[in-house]
């Protein structure tokens, strides 16, 4: 369901994603990792085309990602969760919510209202539902970019190191939205550093190091028996 | 003392004072809106990657600015009809011929503020309204604006107060506007003080109003605001959105 070939990627002359080549199938939990720049960030970005790639083939639910016309049609298909949440400040969290569904879908008011208390209530914060960002912690910002994200009925979900901007007390409610999400079959593309999670909940662990996959294994092997120098270096900082 | 104030009173209310305070905010809030609407564009475009496009606009805001307000307006009265037979008719008045200056003058002034409104907002904003499948019109008109608005406010108040002053120049093209209707009258009485007065308490009424309209609106970019956003969540939910 989403198929990446030979993909490159530069930023002027940085070769920033090289050769990259990943499969994942439906309902599929892959956890991305890697040290600082390894092109983590930019790899996911890619696969719902905010980032633009510059060969090789990536397609999503049978979409070429890249095809202007389709453009749209693939960002819905993707949900994306962003490290520093990027609500809508000037919006409440509802309207955050039913926004792209009116614009984009065509979905009536009263049924994208209908829809977003539903995901809210998923999240566990509908009734934060008339507030606006700024009135609610790291935390709850987060999961309510998640039920946004989830508003478009996406098929697959893509995280960007969602709860390495939040302070430890918080992290655990997310992840435990994330863990539900997952249990409940959605495919999940998910960057984090977060092992424990990544043990519960992905079904292949994906290593990045300068704009390579360098090792894609299950979680437990990954993080017990790395088979690549880099991975055990990388793994030995990390828990430390 | 030398001031009388029945003339005081009666000018003030007078059909031709009020006519020229009409003009000078109509003509104010015409141009304002005109230059607002060509620097959104020429702003987005700004922020953009460099273009010959961009040059070009560089090159529209530096003319704008160089040439002298009173210039423009005179070379769309005067040259304007010599250069181009269309403008001699009779559609073409005086309150055209200032609209069109006074609008392209403005515009070159209100594309710094937009630019600096809209880089203002968090890039994240953009890719946020982009993840979501919404497409480009849509992220500026209901994401990037509404959020670059209240950035732009202030300065645009500053510049709508000073346009409106700007709008007296227009008296040399023999608009009505209030600064001429002011004029008329202290020739043609030499009441210099009464006539100068009423000019001056309906610019001060203008100002006024439109600070306590920018107090209004402000009210709604409480969002922005850790200690203000409750009371304005709470006022949309008592009333039901
Ligand atoms: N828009 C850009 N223009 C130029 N270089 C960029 C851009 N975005 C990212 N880079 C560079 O590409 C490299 C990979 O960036 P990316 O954000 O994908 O890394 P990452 O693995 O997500 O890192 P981190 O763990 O710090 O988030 C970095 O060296 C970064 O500086
Ligand atoms: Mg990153």
């Amino acid at each position: 369901m989403i198929r990446l070939r030979n993909v490159n990627k530069y930023f002027g002359n940085f070769h920033v994603l090289q050769d990259v080549s990943l499969d994942i199938v439906q309902g599929e939990k892959v956890v991305v990792c890697g040290p600082s720049g390894s092109g983590k960030s930019t790899l996911i970005r890619c696969i719902n085309h905010l980032e633009p790639h510059d060969s090789g083939e990536i397609t999503l639910d049978g979409l070429t990602v890249g095809t202007p016309k389709d453009v749209l049609t693939v960002r819905r298909t993707a949900g994306m969760v962003f490290q520093n949440f990027n609500l809508f400040p000037h919006l409440t969290v509802i309207e955050n919510c039913i926004l792209a569904p009116k614009l984009a879908s065509g979905v009536s008011d009263k049924d994208a209202r209908k829809m977003a208390e539903e995901y809210l209530a998923r999240v566990h914060i509908l009734d934060q539902a008339w507030k606006y960002p700024i009135q609610l912690s790291g935390g709850q910002q987060q999961r309510v970019a998640i039920a946004r994200a989830l508003c478009m009925r996406p098929t697959v979900m893509l995280f960007d190191e969602p709860t390495s901007a939040l302070d430890p007390e918080m992290v655990g409610e997310v992840l435990d939205v994330m863990s539900e999400l997952a249990t409940g079959g959605m495919t999940m593309i998910c960057v984090t550093h977060e092992m424990a999670f990544a043990r519960r909940i992905a079904d292949r662990v994906v290593f990045m190091d300068a704009g390579r996959i360098v090792e894609v294994a299950p979680p437990e092997q990954f993080f017990t028996a790395p088979q690549s120098e880099r991975a055990r270096t990388f793994l030995s900082q990390i828990s430390h | 003392m030398n001031f009388d104030p029945s003339t005081y009173w009666e000018a003030l209310f007078s059909w031709p004072f009020l006519r020229g305070a009409m003009l000078t905010l109509g003509l104010t809030v015409a141009a304002h809106m005109m230059a607002i609407l060509i620097a959104l564009p020429l702003a987005v475009v700004l922020n953009g990657p460099p273009s010959a496009l961009r040059r070009l606009i560089t090159v529209y805001v530096g003319f704008f600015r160089a040439v002298p307000t009173l210039l423009q307006l005179l070379f769309v009265w005067n040259a304007l009809p010599q250069i181009f037979p269309v403008f001699r008719e009779e559609w073409f008045t005086p309150f055209l011929a200032a609209w069109i200056a006074l609008s392209l003058n403005e515009s070159a002034y209100q594309v710094e503020i937009n630019r600096a409104a809209l880089s203002s907002v968090d890039s994240g904003q953009m890719a946020a309204g982009q993840a979501i499948g919404l497409k480009k019109s849509h992220i500026y008109r209901y994401i990037m604006l509404p959020q670059a608005l209240r950035v732009a406010l202030p300065p645009t108040m500053n510049e709508f107060i000073t346009l409106l002053k700007l709008t007296s120049l227009a008296s040399i093209i023999s608009l009505q506007e209030l600064m001429t209707v002011t004029q008329i009258n202290v020739a043609r009485t030499f009441q210099f003080s009464e006539y100068y007065a009423v000019a001056l308490t309906w610019y001060l009424v203008m100002v006024y109003s439109l600070m306590g309209l920018q107090k209004l609106v402000e009210r709604r970019f409480r969002w922005s605001s850790r200690t203000e956003a409750n009371a304005l969540a709470e006022s949309r939910r008592s009333r039901g959105w």
